[in-house]
């Protein structure tokens, strides 16, 4: 049950995009997102839309993960949508009452729509490409400028990592200690909120007590190996952009071109 | 009560890329009374095995018969199932959840809604039949106790349903020999005395062939071998190419046999072999 969840979504893998450094992921998917609000017209779309499709086959992932995140804000989406459909002044095309849908509010509400969906799209895919660790190195790499005012960013992302690595062993904690109480006739599912909210007490105390346990048991094994923060601290993965990072730049500079003349000069 | 289970498949995951198949059609009986040894290698499927036989899992096809009842059909009482069946997970340690070792021994009986007059009773039982004292622990804290403690209270915290079938899953993990020893001999008792019917999953092949009748080997999600002790332990190479072995004992008597000594071949445990030892030499007890 609770083992289904999978958190972060990364989805395994091999290809040119998972090999990508992640920066040049991190950086790209931000200019990805950027790009998106220079586009004003249809046709805009088409070239992201044409770069997107081009890295998502290349990423290898199934596109039903793609979609999957999409799921989640689906009702974010129409209120978007409707909102835009109904309150955008212009040319009225249909009316009843106080509502009236514009043929400016139409193209609003699909432009928002296309808008979205690009963004969410291009965002799982940083993720589902990604692991989560590989991922806080590289937001660990565009923290350390912020360094210099005082933002601690190796110990935020060695945080990061930290939580990371314990989702899972907190899950399938979760899971077993949920399953021993169960054995003990505990009934998580039925009865009303506060029976449920009472029900939880079995589960939680064990589990806050093992978190505890491990935090503390992590702390120890860590200053047993000399931890003591980032200063001075060398990697073992060193990040290196390679020919395929600067080859990703290439073709984002080409979206972003491609993008900024259509907005400007052609269509 | 019998516990048949009838071409048992299982897959974690369905679906996603981290698909893996935890039991592949395994079949098994256990009846009343047998104390049952199951033994395998770390990912052999044993705890997704017993998680079947009180319905905690479902099985992806095939069908698990308690007392002859279908537990996987749909509407059945799995609390019932449960009570009967009684699993204490490995660590059962860390489920301990109460203030009181008493209030958290009667958490199970509470849930299956045993009057209060025969809660305090069963408590005190199971307590004391996990070889603590009731008077000396019921107040304290469970945190207070020592970790061999900590765990016999949560076995006793199961035992309080009264279950007919106990399911222990690897009991003496990260206990010190003496621990070990308690709580075997208390494991035993149940089943000699109590008349419990026990499935041992264990990693001690000595431990398994002092205690068990009955043994069922798995691997990979398969069950390979099921026998008594003696016809297992007869086949060390099976056991030893899939990550098992058979008590030390047993394979020092086969090495005195290589070697040309006139001993047994089915001995099992340092008792039976002292015994034998002994008759070679000619002294008598």
């Amino acid at each position: 049950m609770i083992r289904d969840i999978t958190i972060g979504q990364y989805v395994p893998g091999d290809s040119v995009i998972h090999r990508l450094d992640p920066r040049t992921k991190i950086l790209l998917t931000l200019i990805f997102i950027i790009s998106l609000f220079i586009i004003t017209k249809f046709s805009g779309y088409l070239i992201a839309a044409v770069f997107l499709f081009g890295t998502i086959y290349l990423s290898k992932v199934p596109i039903k993960y793609m979609f999957k995140g999409l799921k989640g804000v689906l009702v974010i989406l129409l209120i978007t949508v409707i909102i835009n459909m109904f309150m955008t002044p212009g040319r009225v095309l249909w009316s009843f009452l106080f509502l009236k849908i514009t043929y400016e509010g139409l193209r609003q509400a699909a432009f928002m729509a296309l808008r979205l969906t690009f963004l969410i799209v291009g965002t799982s895919l940083l993720t589902l490409t990604t692991p989560p660790i590989v991922m806080t190195d590289g937001i660990e790499y565009f923290l350390q400028p912020f360094k210099r005012v005082g933002v601690p960013a190796h110990e935020l992302a060695m945080m990061m990592t930290i939580a990371l690595r314990f989702i899972p062993t907190l899950m399938d904690e979760t899971d077993k200690i949920m399953k021993a109480q169960m054995a003990r006739g505990a009934d998580f599912e039925s009865g009303n909120v506060l029976n449920r909210a009472k029900s939880m007490v079995p589960l939680l105390v064990p589990l806050f007590i093992s978190a505890f346990r491990r935090a503390d048991e992590l702390a120890v094994a860590m200053e047993a190996r000399c931890y003591r923060g980032g200063q001075g601290r060398t990697r073992l993965h060193k990040l290196e952009y390679e020919r395929s990072d600067y080859i990703a730049f290439f073709f984002v500079c080409l979206m972003v071109g491609l993008i900024i003349w259509n907005r400007y000069w052609i269509w | 009560m019998s516990i048949i289970a009838k071409d048992l498949n299982y897959t974690y995951g369905q679906g996603s890329p981290f698909e893996t198949k935890a039991l592949n059609s395994v079949s098994l009986e256990i009846n009343d009374g047998e104390f049952v040894g199951l033994i395998g290698h770390t990912g052999s499927g044993k705890s997704t095995l017993i998680q079947h036989l009180n319905g905690l899992l479902h099985p992806t096809s095939g069908q698990v018969f308690v007392d002859g009842v279908d537990i996987s059909e749909k509407g059945m009482n799995l609390k019932e199932i449960r009570r009967r069946v009684g699993l204490v997970f490995q660590y059962p340690e860390h489920q301990l959840f109460e203030e009181t070792v008493y209030k958290d021994v009667a958490f199970g009986p509470k849930n299956i809604g045993i009057g209060s007059s025969e809660i305090d009773k069963t408590v005190k039982w199971a307590i004391s039949e996990v070889g603590l004292d009731y008077d000396e622990v019921k107040d304290k804290s469970p945190f207070e106790l020592s970790g061999g403690q900590r765990r016999r209270v949560a076995i006793a915290g199961v035992l309080s349903m009264r279950p007919e079938v106990m399911i222990l899953d690897e009991p003496t993990a990260g206990l010190d020999p003496k621990g070990r020893d308690e709580i075997l001999s208390e494991v035993n008792k149940l089943n000699k005395q109590e008349g419990i019917t026990v499935i041992l999953v264990s990693h001690s092949m000595e431990d398994v062939a002092k205690l068990a009748d009955k043994l069922i080997v798995m691997n990979k999600g398969e069950i390979v071998m099921t026998g008594t002790p003696r016809e297992v332990f007869e086949n060390p190479k099976l056991l030893l190419s899939i990550g098992l072995g058979v008590p030390q004992v047993t394979l020092l008597f086969e090495r005195l046999r290589e070697r040309g000594w006139d001993v047994r071949s089915d001995i099992l445990t340092v008792e039976e072999a002292r015994d034998d030892i002994l008759k070679r030499v000619g002294k008598r007890d």
